[in-house]
């Protein structure tokens, strides 16, 4: 029973191709780990473009589907395919993955055979997820994903390396092991099927919806991650390695926002539904929250790490809105944040290869003997603070939107956000790229050389492409965002009429019940 | 399509010079200063195509679609646009022939040039914007340059410090324009001007529920709130009490850039904003009384601080404050034409006196505390004359141009009802106090004994020729501007919404009574500063606390850091360690030691002695029999 499209399997090829990579490394001498490594990556960057080149825009089926039988007996398939909610993830995740090697250069001095491999078992198993059409094969690259990811924190971490890695392993399995109940139960509900396709067409009851819904949530939230689920991120940013800091802001966070697209809006739409104020909330709160907690971060690292929980806060805003904006502008801020953040970390990095140091009051007054440097995190910075013109605007501009469309308080309070991150970032590019230089630190600080360039030039090309013309990136959104929301029409069109009035009928009559069985009077 | 190149000519030397700027370095001028007075040739073109035929509105290109959203650059041109194109490429033009002589030597003067061209860029692409998202995206953008260009000279910390209260202070401020434009996208479905303003009369009566997300129910009126939220954003762009407090600090930057962009046109950028939605804020007059009341305050309180300060950039600060005010007064007021004509000869003249002020800094080596000054008219001639002429428009002296618009915005206000009455009078105590400053000014700098340090003072001359031409140009400007028939070309513009000016007797008696508070303010400093300089000092003395007041600018600045600065920062360090270390991750690590705490007590049952193991089998199965029998 093997059908597939027909085409080329270029997703069965950009993911498994890094693990031919890895075998490679195997072989060879340690010296060429990162040749190959850095082959292997750009190859497969140069595979996902006709991802994006074939994509049909108009469409909001999965494309460049492949499904052959894997096991007959439970039906596991090996099903893969993209539309347009996992084509710029995929894409995101090709393109960062050479920059992590290019950034790890010499960054990595100690076993970097095995620091390499892990770079190319973290890309097959985070575009496995982003591909994955089959609810065991995602699961198994969703579990595979945090063993490198374990490795490249607590292997080449920072002193406390192994605290944040088992923090941080054991947090995100705790979660994950309640995806695997909810996967079961969908199994046993749904039709027999892991069909990821077929189970987002079923329709479960409202209160099995409920428990799935946490269920989900736990996992996601965790990933995200969700306030008051965040506090393993800071641990884990501070000690991972750069590589791994760009890996687990870029890639890893957008896993749990892309679960909650994937699974629970589709599958879930009445839980969705009923607990949507629930999940806005949290949005708000982590956008705030995380806003303030970056105030208070002496540690450069950290405070960017705080700082993805308050626009991670704007990305599940804009998803539980439930309207195109919101989603769209959503997927972009997925999308934003990994290049943006992304792009901060790298500029961490490279700093602190030359201080050895994270402190923000180790490393001050950057433009003056780094100017270049100073150029691109000034650039990045303000993207981050989402002014009009760069990237993080456009996305955060259109969940802003739908969040409006769905409360206006909401959306007030979320665009609190976009003042306090001008503080936070701004307060920081004061001291680093603008304050007196340290004199300590002085004489080890040079100018960024070529290799450095060539990681953040492409970055800044994108902060500028997407800010100044985002049409084409939100175009291939379009078709499957649209696709996403009928299932929320299913619900929407039994929840009319609107809140405030349900509220207002509930007085009414519902009251009436209410007064009767106080009276004893049951119906 | 040409009119695209208004715009592209300065980004295009910005980006030359962006990337380029490391090897251009000291002809940097030579990439930026032709594109900029290019563009002010091709506005003169546009000027004069829309003075004759219609309204220019061109799209440029689609950037982003979303659900029912659209968003298109575009250019929008008539009468309002093309007078502060001319505004601006004029303004930028000569102070970029300015910045050659007086950032002369400087090691950032590639970079210099290189952000007032993206400045120059960013504020045509916003007064020619034709929908509301173009408008906040280069409103943002001459922030950005704002914020670039008063660090110029990050070295010093107060310029930092400047820089980033200026970011911040207009952030707030677009927090209220953002959420304004997405309440406009939710009322009208769209956010381009045309269809927005064809459709403001339908919606005059549309409600807005705010309290939606908590399924409460307070309904308001969408039209008024929209214009609320957005005049919050241009009462940070402009300056308006109480989001005055970046502008003065600003001043930190270099002095060409306080005259492009604090003086001549991105603090107007409010101002404008007000007059291009006026279809929007005529049909809420609660709105308008809020424009009118923010900027009749902001007026008075811009124009008490100036009387004290010595810092001659901060006295020239408080006044574009205070002038600023008056611009957003009359527009409160309904008299937009009057308020854009005196943005158009402010323009003119405080980029006269900045310059003036720059000129004079530079003479002597970056010194700007007047009370180092004195008696600099015989050394710099120029200078002082051109500043004359600049100081008497602001004051308001007949025939120059400030007279004229100046003299509008009172008769205008005057007409419109109680609250205009009441401003107006405001209007010409305040006509009184501004004369009263800038002549302190004028006094103070130029006249008496040279209070210069002595090194200093052997070598002051007049700067190069490339300072003092622009100086000459806007002099001139300061006074034609006033006879070019503004106002009559502006008035299609705002047909229909404009209050009706009567040029009765109430308007000549305003007229006569404005000329005479001039005079007086202009006497008074006079009196004070050449008569007898004594009296001042006693004056302080005797009226201390008012002294202290207007010195101290009203303790805003440190009323605001005590309520907000301050206890941020506390309560960011508080919730980080007492909430997010203690409560929740200690709840994370919480939980953790408690499975090891649990192992741990559990590892005594596992003693791996036969008979513990046979024990506890024997009393589980006596247990479980018991229990079996009981039940």
């Amino acid at each position: 029973m093997a059908s597939s499209s027909g085409g080329f399997p270029w997703i069965t090829l950009v993911v498994f191709l890094p693990l031919v990579g890895v075998a490679a490394i195997l072989l060879a001498e340690e010296t060429r780990a990162k040749w190959i490594a850095l082959g292997t990556s750009l190859v497969v960057l140069l595979c996902s473009l006709p991802l994006w080149i074939g994509f049909q825009e108009s469409s909001p089926a999965m494309q460049f589907v492949e499904r052959y039988r894997w096991i007959a007996s439970p039906p596991i398939h090996y099903a893969v395919g993209i539309d347009g909610i996992s084509l710029p993830l995929v894409l995101l995740t090709t393109f960062l993955i050479p920059l992590c090697v290019l950034v790890s250069w010499t960054a990595i001095e100690t076993r970097v055979r095995e620091f390499m491999i892990s770079l190319l078992v973290m890309e097959t198993a985070t575009v496995g997820v982003f591909v994955a059409l089959d609810f065991v094969l995602f699961y198994i690259f969703w579990e595979t994903m945090l063993i490198p990811m374990y490795l490249l924190i607590g292997v080449w971490g920072g002193p406390n390396r192994v605290y944040a890695a088992i923090k941080f392993f054991l947090y995100t399995l705790a979660g994950s092991v309640l995806l695997l109940v909810a996967i079961l139960v969908l199994f046993f509900t749904g039709g027999h099927t892991f069909d990821i396709l077929k189970l987002s067409q079923a329709i479960y009851p409202p209160t099995l919806q409920a428990w799935l819904f946490w269920a989900f949530f736990a996992a996601f939230a965790v990933k995200v991650p969700m306030f008051p689920f965040h506090t393993w991120l800071p641990d884990a940013h501070v000690e991972a390695p750069t590589a791994g800091s760009v890996i687990l802001a870029s890639v890893l966070l957008k896993m749990g926002t892309y679960g909650f697209l994937r699974f629970t809006l589709p599958m879930l739409p009445d839980a969705t539904a009923a607990f949507t104020p629930i999940i806005m909330g949290l949005s708000v709160i982590a956008i705030i929250y995380g806003a303030y907690m970056a105030f208070a971060q002496a540690d450069l690292k950290k405070l960017i790490a705080y700082s993805s929980v308050s626009h991670m806060g704007f990305v599940t805003l804009g998803i539980f809105a439930l309207n195109a904006q919101g989603i769209e502008g959503a997927i972009l801020q997925m999308v934003n944040h990994g290049i943006t953040t992304g792009a901060l970390f790298l500029c961490v990095g490279i700093i602190y290869e030359r201080t050895h140091s994270r402190e923000i009051r180790d490393n001050t007054g950057l433009a003056k003997a780094m100017p270049r440097y100073a150029t691109f995190f000034m650039i990045f910075a303000l993207s981050s603070v989402g002014l009009p013109g760069m990237n993080s605007f456009v996305g955060e501009f259109l969940v802003l939107l739908g969040a409006f469309a769905w409360g206006k308080l909401t959306a007030t309070l979320a665009a609190l956000g976009v003042i306090l991150a001008a503080v936070y970032i701004l307060w920081m590019v004061q001291r680093v790229v603008y304050g007196e230089p340290s004199q300590q630190m002085s004489h080890k600080l040079f100018d960024l050389h070529w290799r450095e360039m060539g990681t953040l030039i492409p970055l800044a090309g994108f902060v500028f492409w997407i800010g100044l013309y985002p049409k084409p990136v939100l175009d291939v959104m379009h078709a499957s965002v649209e696709h996403l929301l009928q299932h929320e029409v299913r619900v929407m069109t039994v929840e009319q009429p609107p809140r405030h009035e349900k509220s207002a009928s509930l007085s009414s009559s519902q009251m009436a019940a209410l007064s009767g069985y106080r009276d004893g009077q049951l119906p | 399509m040409w009119y695209a190149l208004i715009p592209l000519l300065p980004l295009l030397a910005f980006v030359i010079l962006g990337i380029g700027g490391h090897w251009i370095k000291t002809r940097a001028h030579l990439v930026a200063v032709p594109a900029v007075w290019l563009s002010l040739l091709l506005s003169l073109f546009a000027w004069v195509e829309v003075s004759t035929g219609q309204p220019v509105n061109v799209t440029l290109y689609t950037w982003a679609s979303s659900g029912d959203l659209v968003i298109e650059v575009g250019l929008f041109i008539d009468r309002l646009a093309a007078v502060m194109l001319l505004l601006v490429t004029i303004v930028s033009g000569l102070v970029h022939v300015y910045t050659i002589g007086y950032m002369h030597g400087e090691p950032g003067y590639a970079r210099f040039f290189a952000n007032i061209a993206l400045f120059t860029f960013s504020m045509l692409m916003l007064v020619m914007a034709n929908n509301f998202l173009q408008l906040f995206v280069f409103w943002e953008a001459v922030g950005l340059c704002s914020y670039l260009l008063i660090g110029h000279w990050y070295e010093r910390q107060t310029a930092r410090a400047a820089a980033t209260k200026a970011f911040i202070v207009n952030r707030v401020g677009d927090f209220g324009f953002l959420l304004g434009i997405l309440l406009v996208f939710v009322t009208f479905g769209t956010l381009h001007y045309a269809p927005v303003f064809a459709e403001a009369t339908q919606k005059a009566s549309a409600t807005v529920n705010v309290l939606d997300a908590l399924g409460g129910k307070w309904e308001v009126s969408a039209l008024t709130l929209i214009c609320l939220l957005l005049f919050v954003g241009a009462v940070g762009k402009s300056a308006q009490v109480p989001l005055h407090v970046w502008l003065p600090d600003a001043m930190e930057g270099p002095t060409p850039i306080s005259a492009l962009i604090h003086a001549a046109t991105m603090v107007t950028a409010g101002v404008f904003m007000v007059a291009r939605l006026a279809p929007l804020y005529n049909l809420s007059p609660v709105a308008m009384d809020v424009v009118a009341v923010v900027g009749g305050m902001t007026m008075v309180v811009g124009a008490t601080i100036a009387l004290t300060q010595t810092d001659i950039k901060r006295v020239v600060a408080y006044s574009t404050l205070s002038q600023l005010g008056y611009m957003m007064m009359a527009c409160g007021l309904g008299g937009y034409v009057a308020g854009i004509y005196h943005l158009l000869t402010h323009g003119a003249f405080k980029a006269l006196l900045f310059l003036g002020c720059g000129s004079v800094i530079l003479a002597l080596h970056h010194e700007q505390d007047m009370r180092r000054m004195g008696g600099l008219k015989d050394k710099l001639p120029l200078t002082y004359w051109t500043f004359v002429i600049g100081s008497l428009a602001l004051a308001g002296f007949p025939l120059t141009a400030g007279f004229f618009s100046k003299d509008d915005i009172l008769v205008t206000s005057w007409a419109a009802g109680v609250l205009g009455q009441v401003l107006a009078i405001m209007g010409i105590l305040t006509a009184f106090l501004t004369a009263f400053y800038s002549f302190r000014l004028v006094f103070v700098m130029f006249w008496g004994e040279s209070r210069v340090d002595p090194h200093v003072r052997q070598h002051i001359h007049e700067p190069a020729r490339v300072v003092t031409a622009p100086l000459l140009v806007l002099a001139g400007l300061s006074i034609v501007t006033g006879y070019l028939g503004i106002p009559e070309f502006l008035q299609p513009v705002f047909a229909g919404a404009e209050t009706e000016v009567h040029h009765g007797g109430a308007a000549v008696g305003i007229m006569i009574v404005t000329t005479l508070a001039g005079f007086a303010g202009i006497g008074l400093a006079y009196v004070m500063y050449v008569r007898s300089p004594a009296l001042p000092e006693q004056l302080a003395a005797q009226w201390q606390a008012l002294y202290r007041l207007s010195f101290h600018k009203w303790y805003v600045d440190e009323a605001y850091d005590k309520m907000f600065v301050m206890p941020t920062f506390r309560l960011a360090d508080r919730l980080w360690r007492k909430v997010d270390v203690a409560v929740i991750d200690g709840a994370v690590n919480g939980i953790a030691r408690a499975f090891a705490w649990w192992g741990w007590i559990t590892r005594f049952v596992q003693t791996g002695e036969a008979q513990n193991y046979a024990l506890g089998m024997t009393v589980g199965a006596v247990l479980i029999l018991t229990a079996y029998l009981m039940l």
